[in-house]
């Protein structure tokens, strides 16, 4: 496999040439299509360079915004993300891809509005939007100072978005424990310590993160989570999933949709990449916070510097990337659930059905990670009756994926059981869920009437 | 299948965790435990019989030919397979066979521990030539061609070599020593460069083809990327191949067909395999031929090359029976 180029001897061979000769060819192409550098799409201005991509350096600065405005539109509309009668909120950081998604769902809304205004009958309604921030101040090490005055910033982009206005929710990530008991944060701050990993330290806080978010949107009836995953970050999802061995559930994190969540989450952004969207920033001027951060050593950091030394070499990299992972099969959960409910409009329901397209394909999951709340693969669904151990923390331990276990869980029996103890409610219940046995004792009582795995694919 | 990359510590002190006895002298990465030299052969050896017990990789009596390059990793294999078969009683012919691409003074060193192995396991040595199996060895085909390009006659004959030198000797099986890097390395190659048909299938233990020749920049990255990443966790390692195993492509994707090479049966998805576009161009007198982007020429100097064709045939891919 890994046989090419020892043989060859000579300094000269095709793979150098080909490497050095790449860059200047290119550039003379770009140079040759486009000898007066203007936009190849409305001929009129003067294109712009810098964003990236197979495009860069095609168009203008209009016409680049209308182009990635479109990219977000369509995946909206192909997969049915919004309907007149949702409630988006949208998981807002300060960082350029969420502040873009942030725009774009407010033009999106304010077309809505628009074109509400103007119709007669009044059938579709506007969809409303919130946004959420989630202040991590507890677990990260960034002065209070310096988050006060993100939050600042954040109320300031929220409240020049209007008409029609936004609610804005500031949650510190703590709010995963009931604030009834008061010692969340402590508990929180117990939890994070416990896990040694600096990798899994990360990847606990994305759990915790989404926790956080659905939370927000249960309470405050929101019907969608909007995140600015961009392509740039699910590449570096896809390298660093496979990394952690996590093959099976990959694809459930990589699609447009997914709604093995309380409130499904969509991601809008999933085909732009992150200089487009640097770009959009500095061409509209739009305010981004980026908090001071440490040093970064996890696996996490090392595969997000890897892949964007790939994109430098080739500028569609990243997408290829997506689009190999994007041929793995998806999960059930992968697509926005039909609306069932009677009392919502009938045009409403009708332009849902036109645009959920229905995929092909999915794979079913019946059983989930209680921490990270992915997919479990047939190996590791734990037989219960095989299980003899009575103490909550090892049924825990054991219903948890391979990869959680072993970056994120303590490995001494101890200190899991403290681990267990300060996990937030809703993860614990997940386990005891799983472990209740009802669900393999239910599959084994119909277990003639089930269709195989492999009818259900066809 | 395991890294190689056991790094002896001489830490004073520690005591293997197996057998508790022993002073510790690895730490294996696939574990992280200390071990000493025994404990570790054993767990070694033992984990790869049952490897192959599970897998059942090979049937008694069969022939079965070591893929040797006089490097670590077929070193290794050579002599755990020579174990394992006098040990657990396989019954199997086991052979070593080398490939030498006819390089004045660069196979000299390995064919040497080659040799070494050997006589060292007294595994019987099979040596096949580039001359043998094309006809053609590779200082005269830079004789010919210069020392521009001829990094792609070496690569793509080099991938089919071991087949041919297999099917050349009635080999039933050919076993290789890629360890567990290089299948991770695969893996990440496959996914960055959007092989879906191979990432299906590059994690699998039987395989009917070998990797292929990529002379693109991001292979040292990967490299490099698998390195690092080895020092930060070394279990990412066999985590990468556990991904690729449980990687399902969806059926509705469309897979390049697999063909046969229509001159020597090799495994091709054109008419013919490279190789034999190739060796077709050498012997024709126009050693530029399957070199650069001229896709599907093939096809079309199929007519016209007939006649050279003739003469040629009896030599290297018309003898080979797949």
């Amino acid at each position: 496999m890994a046989c090419n180029g020892s043989g060859c001897q000579s300094g000269s061979c095709y793979k150098d040439e080909d490497a050095t000769c790449n860059q200047p060819i290119k550039s003379e192409e770009t140079d040759s299509t486009n000898p007066t550098n203007v936009c190849i799409k409305c001929k009129l201005n003067d294109a712009v360079s810098g964003y990236g991509g197979i495009d860069d350096g095609r168009f203008c600065a209009d016409c680049f915004k209308t182009n990635l405005f479109g990219k977000f539109r369509f995946a909206v509309t192909s997969n049915a993300m919004i309907t007149p009668t949702d409630k988006v909120l949208v998981a807002f950081s300060g960082g350029p891809s969420s502040r873009v998604a942030l725009q774009f769902v407010h033009d999106m809304q304010e077309r809505a509005q628009r074109n509400f205004d103007a119709s007669r009958d009044r059938s579709l309604p506007v969809f409303g939007v919130g946004v959420v921030f989630i202040d991590e101040g507890a677990v990260l090490s960034i002065p209070s100072s310096e988050m006060e005055e993100a939050v600042e910033v954040v109320r300031e982009v929220v409240s020049s978005l209007v008409p029609p206005r936004k609610e804005l929710h500031v949650v510190p990530i703590e709010t995963v424990y009931p604030s009834d008991s008061g010692d969340g944060k402590e508990r929180l701050i117990k939890v994070m310590n416990t896990v040694s990993d600096p990798t899994g330290r990360e990847d606990m806080l994305i759990c915790l993160r989404m926790l956080a978010l659905q939370k927000v949107a249960s309470e405050c009836g929101y019907n969608r989570i909007v995140l600015g995953s961009c392509i740039s970050r699910i590449a570096c999802h896809v390298i660093s999933a496979t990394v952690k061995g996590q093959g099976y559930s990959l694809p459930a994190d990589i699609q447009y949709v997914d709604a093995r969540w309380e409130v499904p989450v969509v991601l809008p952004l999933r085909d732009c990449f992150a200089q487009e969207i640097n770009m959009l920033c500095h061409l509209d001027g739009l305010k981004t916070v980026k908090l001071s951060t440490g040093p970064c050593s996890s696996i996490n950091g090392l595969v997000s510097s890897f892949v964007s030394l790939l994109q430098e070499e080739n500028p569609s990299r990243e997408s290829t990337i997506v689009r190999t992972a994007g041929k793995l099969t998806p999960f059930q959960f992968n697509r926005i659930p039909e609306i069932i409910d009677g009392n919502v409009p009938l045009a409403t329901r009708r332009r849902q059905k036109r645009y959920n397209l229905k995929s092909n394909e999915s794979v079913s999951s019946e059983s989930f990670c209680p921490l990270c709340n992915s997919p479990l693969n047939k190996s590791e669904i734990v037989d219960w009756s095989n299980m003899d151990s009575h103490q909550n923390s090892d049924n825990f331990y054991n219903t948890c994926c391979s990869s959680c276990q072993f970056q994120i869980l303590p490995s001494d029996s101890t200190s899991m059981e403290q681990f267990y103890m300060d996990l937030p409610q809703s993860m614990v219940g997940r386990a005891k869920q799983a472990s209740n046995g009802d669900l393999s004792l239910l599959r084994e009582q119909i277990q003639d009437f089930l269709l195989s795995d492999g009818e259900d694919e066809k | 299948m395991e890294g190689e990359g056991e790094r002896e510590r001489k830490r004073g002190g520690r005591v293997c965790c197996v057998c508790n006895e022993a002073r510790a002298s690895v730490k294996r990465p696939k574990t992280l435990q200390h071990m000493c030299r025994e404990c570790f052969f054993h767990a070694f050896e033992s984990e790869i019989h049952h490897l192959i017990l599970n897998n059942s990789l090979f049937s008694p009596g069969e022939r079965v030919a070591i893929g040797a390059s006089g490097g670590k990793d077929s070193t290794v294999l050579a002599y755990v397979l020579s174990k394992l078969n006098r040990l657990h009683n396989y019954g199997l012919h086991l052979f070593l066979l080398s490939v030498d691409e006819g390089i004045t003074g660069y196979r000299d060193d390995s064919l040497q521990t080659v040799h070494r192995n050997h006589l060292q396991y007294q595994l019987p040595l099979q040596v096949v030539s580039y001359k043998d199996l094309y006809g053609w060895t590779m200082d005269q085909i830079v004789d010919v061609i210069g020392f521009k390009n001829n990094c792609t006659f070496c690569g793509v004959f080099r991938r089919q070599a071991l087949d041919r030198g297999a099917a050349l000797l009635k080999v039933d099986k050919l076993v290789t020593g890629h360890n567990a890097d290089d299948i991770a390395e695969t893996v990440l190659l496959n996914l960055l460069r959007g092989d879906v048909a191979r990432l299906s299938r590059c994690t699998s233990i039987t395989t009917g083809e070998d990797g292929i020749y990529s002379p693109n920049a991001y292979r040292g990255f990967a490299r490099e990327f698998i390195k690092d990443l080895e020092r930060i966790r070394p279990r990412a390692i066999l985590d990468i191949i556990k991904s690729g195993e449980n990687f399902r492509i969806s059926t509705t994707t469309k897979m390049p067909e697999q063909g046969t090479c229509q001159r020597c049966g090799y495994i091709s998805s054109q008419k013919w395999c490279k190789a034999c576009v190739l060796l077709d161009g050498l012997n024709r007198g126009l050693p530029k031929l399957g070199i650069g982007r001229s896709r599907g020429s093939v096809g079309s100097e199929n007519g016209n090359g007939s006649k050279v064709e003739k003469s040629i045939q009896g030599k290297q891919c018309g003898t080979l029976d797949f």
